[in-house]
């Protein structure tokens, strides 16, 4: 039997990485995420998304980035580095390969810092073995993807397929619409990643060139506010920096076990990583105000999408109106954790659901065709790729033509 | 930290298993003058071994965690391999997490814990197979001495793939006939060393474990440098017996073939001039504490 624990004098040590409202090298003051959001004063900013990726690192406390060139992520990699210059990271260095530079990251995040990194497209794809590493060891690590092609022969244009391959890593998946999303989700990526249920990695991934190459309006939360450091105490793991005792993991590898506690062993581990991708909802939720944003949803055409897809579908949307005929919007925020109920009540009215996509294989379409009832509403696009734009009117004519109206013949040359 | 790293909760003392409650009581955490010798006196960071009985790796493991010189403040880098096998073991805080990308993960960790931890050295050591060394990692073995990091790599040369059941590596010697190699090797055991100097190592050895103080001066050497000056490399052959086969009890017989004159692993070591004056000072330095402690001894006596 063992003996009676004595609890009196016993304390929990608190961290001596809690600093909230104390202040950095930079002099800037460590913020909870809500105040530099929600109690501070954002100013409009006229700026590329590379430039807004900088400016959220900026006020992210941002331990270790590691950068590498691949179009179109090379500016915003290159712009940390010139940030890092001025002190606003620890430390920054390019590595040799997304392979390696992925490595360098989960060897940072091991030691204990906060790691941000960016990539794209076929740096996405040689650097793919890392990801579910990163998750399996609840490194909350977070890669900035802006998507681009993957195809031979060689393409830099957007595309959305890389996204694909990331569903599964075991990561959170977020898309950003806009330069605006991309800046509220880095910031709002870390705090969620980082929480102690959920420590997992985060890919915020946004459409390359059409997010980072163009100028929009971003509301910025004040430069003199940053996040709160990461505690990497405050990690479902030991931290490996030998501050803790080095504890004997197991008497026999699981890797060399062929028995049934190897294999429950592994896959209780799976499911715990989705469970921890899963329990970010809650964190998220009021975070980015809902998985989801609606918008006339009552209607019985609706069009659900991601990222820029969302932005190009309002226009369409609008060009319909025009026509008499109402569509409804349902932007999806998070690909992973996928909102299952939210999109299954948000389609709930609707007759026929469009999802238009940047990319071939359509698989946002199938994720919501596998978790409605009723999935023969769902028209898989329209969608375009290999770089191609999706102009408004194709998706107002891909709708028209599935519901059987007469599509206003194009304009032709000569 | 030295040995009160690990502190048993008064509590549940009792119940801890009795491979911790040893680690407290007789472990050489913060012994400046740890070495092999303590191996058998001493409570030693490896618990068990999962390897086949007789591989040169387990005794390779055993010397190397008795001379690391602060076990308390070094994290272990792995690959995948038969090493992998043995670090669950390990009391010393130990990465696994691909094949190939240990160099990589050494370059972010030291970099971190050295943000992290201005004012107390922290060791890093990569420990890895020759396959994961010089065939999948080649690269950023390479790229973390290039960019002079400063931790050190130990391979683990059985000159194959041993885990995997003996296939075919850079690292093997022409013309031995393997799995995937059924012709014999048809190209040159790779000249990891050499390309370690000319890659920026500050410090080199290649040799056997047969002899313990040899791999003792070694591996602290090789810390040490890197603590100060750069990367260090060492190429330690460790044969698979299983897979040149030999039989359990000839492992040292091999290693000790392999360094005589002529042989593949005769002892040699590649030092800067920088490299070589640290060691010089930190001999000196032992040597005046070692006499110091031994005058007060006399003293007191």
């Amino acid at each position: 039997m063992n003996k009676q624990v004595e609890l009196k004098n016993k304390r929990i040590i608190a961290s001596k990485h809690v600093k909230l409202g104390e202040k950095n090298r930079m002099g800037q003051t460590y913020t909870d995420i809500n105040d530099i959001f929600y109690n501070s004063e954002q100013t409009p900013n006229f700026m590329t998304g590379s430039e807004v990726i900088r400016e959220a690192i900026k006020r992210a406390s941002v331990g270790t980035s590691v950068a590498y060139p691949i179009t179109p992520q090379s500016e915003a990699a290159a712009l940390i580095g010139e940030i890092y210059a001025e002190g606003y990271l620890d430390e920054y260095f390019r590595g040799e390969s997304e392979f390696a530079v992925m490595g360098q990251c989960a060897g940072a995040s091991f030691g204990g810092h906060r790691v941000f990194t960016t990539t794209a497209g076929p740096g996405t794809l040689r650097a793919m073995e890392n990801f579910p590493m990163w998750a399996g060891s609840r490194l909350p690590i977070q890669v900035c993807v802006t998507c681009r092609g993957i195809n031979s022969p060689l393409s830099i244009q957007p595309d959305t397929l890389e996204m694909h391959y990331l569903l599964e890593t075991g990561m959170l998946v977020w898309h950003a619409e806009t330069a605006q999303d991309l800046y509220d989700f880095i910031l709002k990526g870390f705090i969620v990643a980082e929480q102690p249920d959920v420590h997992v990695p985060i890919a915020v991934c946004c459409d390359g060139f059409f997010v980072t190459h163009t100028k929009d309006t971003v509301d910025l939360s004040p430069l003199d506010k940053c996040l709160t450091p990461y505690d990497p105490y405050r990690n479902p793991q030991p931290v490996m920096d030998m501050e803790t005792a080095p504890i004997r993991m197991m008497r026999d590898p699981f890797v060399m076990k062929s028995n049934y506690i190897s294999y429950a062993t592994h896959a209780s581990w799976q499911q715990e990583i989705k469970a921890a991708v899963e329990r970010s909802r809650k964190h998220t939720i009021p975070l980015l105000d809902g998985l989801i944003d609606e918008e006339n949803i009552d209607r019985e055409i609706l069009i659900v999408g991601s990222g820029t897809a969302v932005s190009q579908s309002r226009e369409a949307i609008r060009l319909l109106e025009a026509e008499g005929i109402k569509v409804g919007l349902v932007k999806i925020k998070t690909i992973r954790p996928f909102p299952y109920e939210e999109i299954r009540q948000a389609t709930k009215n609707a007759k026929h659901i469009f999802v238009p996509e940047f990319n071939v294989a359509g698989w946002l379409a199938r994720e919501i065709k596998a978790n409605i009832p009723d999935n023969e509403r769902v028209y898989v696009g329209p969608h375009v790729a290999g770089g191609m734009t999706m102009p408004s009117e194709v998706i107002v004519e891909e709708i028209k033509k599935h519901l059987g109206m007469e599509v206003a013949s194009r304009g032709t040359l000569g | 930290m030295s040995k009160e790293k690990i502190v048993l909760c008064e509590d549940l003392a009792d119940v801890m298993p009795p491979e911790y409650q040893e680690l407290v009581e007789t472990a050489t955490y913060g012994n400046q003058d740890r070495g092999w010798k303590d191996i058998g006196s001493s409570k030693e960071l490896i618990e068990q071994h999962s390897l086949c009985a007789g591989c040169p790796e387990s005794i390779a493991f055993r010397y190397i965690l008795a001379s690391l010189p602060a076990p308390e403040n070094t994290v272990f880098v792995g690959s995948t391999g038969c090493t992998s096998l043995v670090f669950p073991h390990v009391a010393v805080h130990n990465i696994h997490s691909l094949f190939g990308n240990q160099n990589a993960i050494a370059s972010g960790l030291k970099r971190t814990l050295a943000c992290r931890f201005p004012d107390v050295e922290k060791d890093v050591v990569v420990l890895a197979g020759d396959g994961a060394t010089v065939d999948i990692g080649l690269d950023m073995t390479m790229q973390s001495w290039f960019r002079q990091e400063k931790f050190t790599t130990i391979c683990f040369d059985n000159e194959l793939y041993a885990n995997t059941g003996g296939q075919e590596s850079g690292l093997m010697q022409k013309g031995f006939v393997a799995k995937m190699a059924p012709k014999g090797k048809s190209f040159e055991k790779v000249r990891l060393a050499e390309i370690a100097r000319e890659a920026g190592c500050a410090y080199v050895a290649v040799l056997t474990v047969s002899k313990p103080n040899r791999v003792e001066q070694v591996i602290k050497n090789a810390v040490l440098v890197a603590r100060e000056i750069g990367p260090t490399f060492v190429q330690l052959y460790t044969p698979c017996i299983l897979e040149i086969g030999k039989q359990s009890m000839e492992g040292l017989d091999e290693m000790k073939d392999s360094e005589t004159i002529g042989g593949r692993f005769v002892q040699k070591e590649y030092i800067t001039d920088e490299a070589q004056k640290l060691l010089d000072s930190i001999k000196e330095e032992t040597k005046a504490r070692k006499k110091a402690a031994k005058d007060k001894k006399t003293v007191t006596a």
